[in-house]
């Protein structure tokens, strides 16, 4: 978690140019900032493959409206998105699919994993279904339920979101964590 | 025609020697024909003017490890004309699964018939592209088969356990 | 494809003196692709933008759902039986149910198959408006796609006052179903369907005459009926050639005959024929709900079979006999005694069928669906020959490929 914010400091005038920076600049660290700036506009990548699909389509129309968490613009692009939803089974036969797609990603990228099928592989506990997608890509945020209700996963973007402001924001250079960061 | 009518017509239908056996099971009309020559029997039971099987809905197979022989194909057929059902079946040994493909007789069988080869590993004599369609190339084993371990997973990317190689660094 | 041009129209030929030099090109499409929802793979062969030929891929959502079956009891296929066409939940159980009660020789009570028409029906509703608003919401059309789903919430709580879920619902039981229809069942209803009405009415105005959407519609992805009937299709896509095939009427199951409904048909077979049937259909669906509600007799909901119904929670929590009987049911399963059936239910693709063996044991032998869509999705290459790239989205949505019946 971030520290708290350091106490405001006192006004230095009242009138001139300090006194109009003081009226109109909010003082916070950069790290909280862009964590902010970040967690609003979550730009996701739907891999949808199964039946958690039409919750997803529930979730972006009328009655749930995704968008007031500032993350309905889905991307079918990868390269474009920051958010890989993986929404539903995924099988043996997509691994390779769900790797590439991961890997195609820009940083700073977050994975949720939603429905019980993509969090851990579900009730299909068999030859052709990938028991969960974190043995191949990293997860930040399962969302549970199969399919899981609308609300839930409006839950775990919330969850999400809280992540995302708490995290050492990279830029630059450093955006690709290494091996350190376990990626 | 009923069901019972259905199956006093046959022998009169399909082609002499085709039919073993003919039996209801829950009202519904089963006919065993020989796997040599299935096709024909098919192909006579959607040209005949009585039974004008113009559909088949389905085409799959079963598994009976330990009977002998031991796999079916089974075909699903249906008239629209006349609105009646059959159900008709070929044994496949285990030695030479082999069954004559019916894909130029009903189209639906093309895929269908894919299908079962990749489930069951019987082989269609005639199909013009016997790919695998549900599993992936690489897979191993015909996974319908009562042999086939449920849990024989093989995977095709490294996959690694996130408990003990955490993806993030604890803490 | 031939495009018909306004007279006065520039032609091309000002412009382009020769032809280029014509070369097929291979192109993969998917398998992972905004308009292919679910993961599928095209592989396609183009001149210009003209297709070849198209090699479907599909499989990427093989969850082994008959080997499941295969190590569960009889109900516990219900919740798989649930994410096959996740779109119409209710019509899969429904069929389920259907098949292994004919294999157990039982009947359920004439209540119970009321209520199964009702929920079937409704799942139907939501299964078309999410194949259609999504085909809208593909070309362009996204408000109409919108109210579609938006049409298809107020299903959806509907579905959710009778079941308890939204989706996947496990609703029939062997010999009946879970509960009964909620008190207030009539009132919801009628708003649902109200809403439903009123939402038609807009995508109507909306789609039906729109040039864009006739334009992308009419004449793609045309199908004959002989060929359509050799390809094996069923459902809307059969009914799009002029067929009045509809397992609801040819062979009548529940209370079917008692409903008064049309199996509405198109003459070309093209996507637009296709849309129109589904649309219509819907209004028929929506007429069968209203005539069951009216007719419903009041009853009992479960067969009374103690060999396969479960006994009442109350009885297993205070007898021995229930608790014990309740214990070999879910341990051992039911013993349906053996024998095969091939029972056929209009889902909501097409003719949805289950072929079931029984060994007498408390476990499936073989469970085998028919599902409509893999048989509309082999017939796809057929259907897109010579037509362009971008026609394979709206025969793509209207073939309504739900991965998890066609890969099961």
């Amino acid at each position: 978690m971030a520290k708290p914010l350091p106490p405001p400091r006192p006004r230095l005038a009242t009138t001139g140019d300090e006194a109009l920076i003081a009226e109109a600049v909010v003082v916070t660290r950069l790290d909280r900032a862009i964590g902010w700036a970040r967690k609003y506009s979550i730009f996701p990548y739907p891999f949808a493959t199964a039946c958690c699909a039409m919750e997803y389509m529930s979730l972006s129309m009328s009655p749930y409206d995704i968008d007031r968490f500032g993350a309905l613009l889905p991307r079918f692009t990868p390269r474009q998105a920051d958010l890989l939803m993986v929404i539903g089974t995924v099988t043996m036969r997509q691994a390779p699919i769900l790797k590439r797609v991961y890997e195609q990603m820009g940083e700073p990228k977050w994975v949720m994993a939603f429905g019980a099928c993509a969090s851990t592989g579900g009730f299909y506990d068999n030859y052709t279904t990938l028991p969960g997608i974190d043995l191949v890509i990293p997860v930040d945020v399962y969302v549970p339920g199969c399919p899981p209700r609308p609300e839930v996963v409006l839950d775990g973007l919330m969850a999400l979101q809280r992540k995302i402001q708490g995290e050492k924001q990279r830029l630059g250079p450093q955006a690709v964590p290494g091996e350190a960061a376990g990626r | 025609m009923t069901q019972a009518e259905l199956l006093d017509r046959l022998p009169s239908i399909l082609p002499p020697g085709a039919l073993h056996a003919g039996e209801l099971v829950r009202e519904q009309a089963i006919a065993r024909v020989d796997r040599a020559v299935v096709k024909d029997a098919l192909a006579a039971l959607r040209d005949h003017p009585d039974t004008r099987f113009d559909m088949l809905t389905d085409l799959t197979a079963a598994d009976y490890v330990g009977r002998v022989p031991r796999f079916e194909v089974v075909y699903q057929l249906y008239s629209l004309e006349r609105n009646h059902r059959l159900r008709v079946k070929a044994a496949v040994p285990e030695e030479d699964p082999v069954v004559p493909s019916v894909s130029s007789v009903w189209k639906a069988a093309l895929w269908a018939e894919r299908e079962a080869s990749d489930m069951f590993g019987i082989r269609f004599a005639g199909h013009p592209d016997l790919r695998r369609i549900l599993m992936y190339p690489e897979f191993e084993g015909h996974p319908l088969r009562k042999d086939y371990p449920l849990m024989r997973r093989q995977p095709l990317v490294p996959e690694r356990d996130p408990l003990e190689r955490p993806w993030f660094p604890r803490g | 494809m031939s495009v018909a041009r306004a007279p006065g129209a520039v032609t091309p030929e000002r412009f382009v003196e020769a032809e280029p030099a014509s070369e097929v090109m291979a192109l993969q499409m998917g398998p992972s692709h905004p308009a292919s929802h679910g993961t599928i793979k095209f592989n396609l062969r183009l001149d210009g933008e003209t297709i070849v030929d198209v090699d479907v891929e599909i499989g990427y959502l093989h969850r082994g759902f008959e080997k499941m079956c295969e190590q569960a009891t009889w109900n516990h296929v219900f919740p798989y039986a649930d994410r096959l066409n996740y779109a119409s939940p209710l019509l899969n159980n429904v069929g389920f149910a259907l098949a292994v009660e004919k294999l157990a020789g039982i009947t359920a009570p004439e209540r119970c198959q009321y209520i199964r028409v009702i929920s079937g029906e409704i799942s139907r509703l939501t299964d078309h408006l999410t194949c259609l608003g999504m085909a809208a919401n593909e070309i362009g059309a996204i408000s109409a796609g919108f109210y579609m789903l938006e049409a298809r919430e107020f299903l959806y709580d509907l579905v959710e006052a009778i079941t308890g879920a939204r989706l996947t619902v496990t609703y029939c039981r062997l010999g009946g179903v879970m509960k009964d229809l909620p008190a207030d069942m009539a009132e919801r209803t009628r708003f649902a369907l109200k809403q439903v009405r009123r939402v038609l009415g807009d995508c109507d105005r909306l789609l039906s005459r729109n040039r864009i959407f006739v334009d992308r519609m009419v004449g793609v992805g045309k199908l004959a009926q002989a060929e359509a009937v050799s390809w094996g299709l069923t459902g809307p896509l059969l009914r799009a050639t002029g067929v009045s095939y509809d397992v609801r009427k040819a062979e009548p199951y529940l209370v079917y005959d008692r409903m008064d409904f049309e199996v509405p048909t198109g003459t070309s077979g093209d996507n637009y024929d296709r849309f129109m049937v589904r649309f219509a259909e819907m209004e028929q669906s929506m007429r069968i709900i209203e005539q069951a509600l009216a007719q419903i007799p009041p009853g009992p909901i479960l067969a009374d079979d103690p060999r396969f119904v479960l006994p009442p929670k109350q009885e297993v929590y205070t007898t021995i006999e229930a608790l014990m009987n309740h214990f070999k049911l879910v341990m051992e399963g039911q013993k349906v005694p053996a024998g095969e059936v091939y029972v056929a239910t209009e889902g909501g693709n097409g003719e949805l069928g289950f072929y079931l063996v029984s060994d007498g044991s408390g476990r499936p032998y073989r469970v085998r669906v028919r599902p409509p869509c893999f048989y509309g999705m082999a017939a796809l290459g057929a259907m897109l020959r010579g037509h362009m790239l971008a026609d394979i989205i709206t025969t793509f949505g209207q073939i309504n490929m739900i991965g998890g019946e066609c890969d099961r």
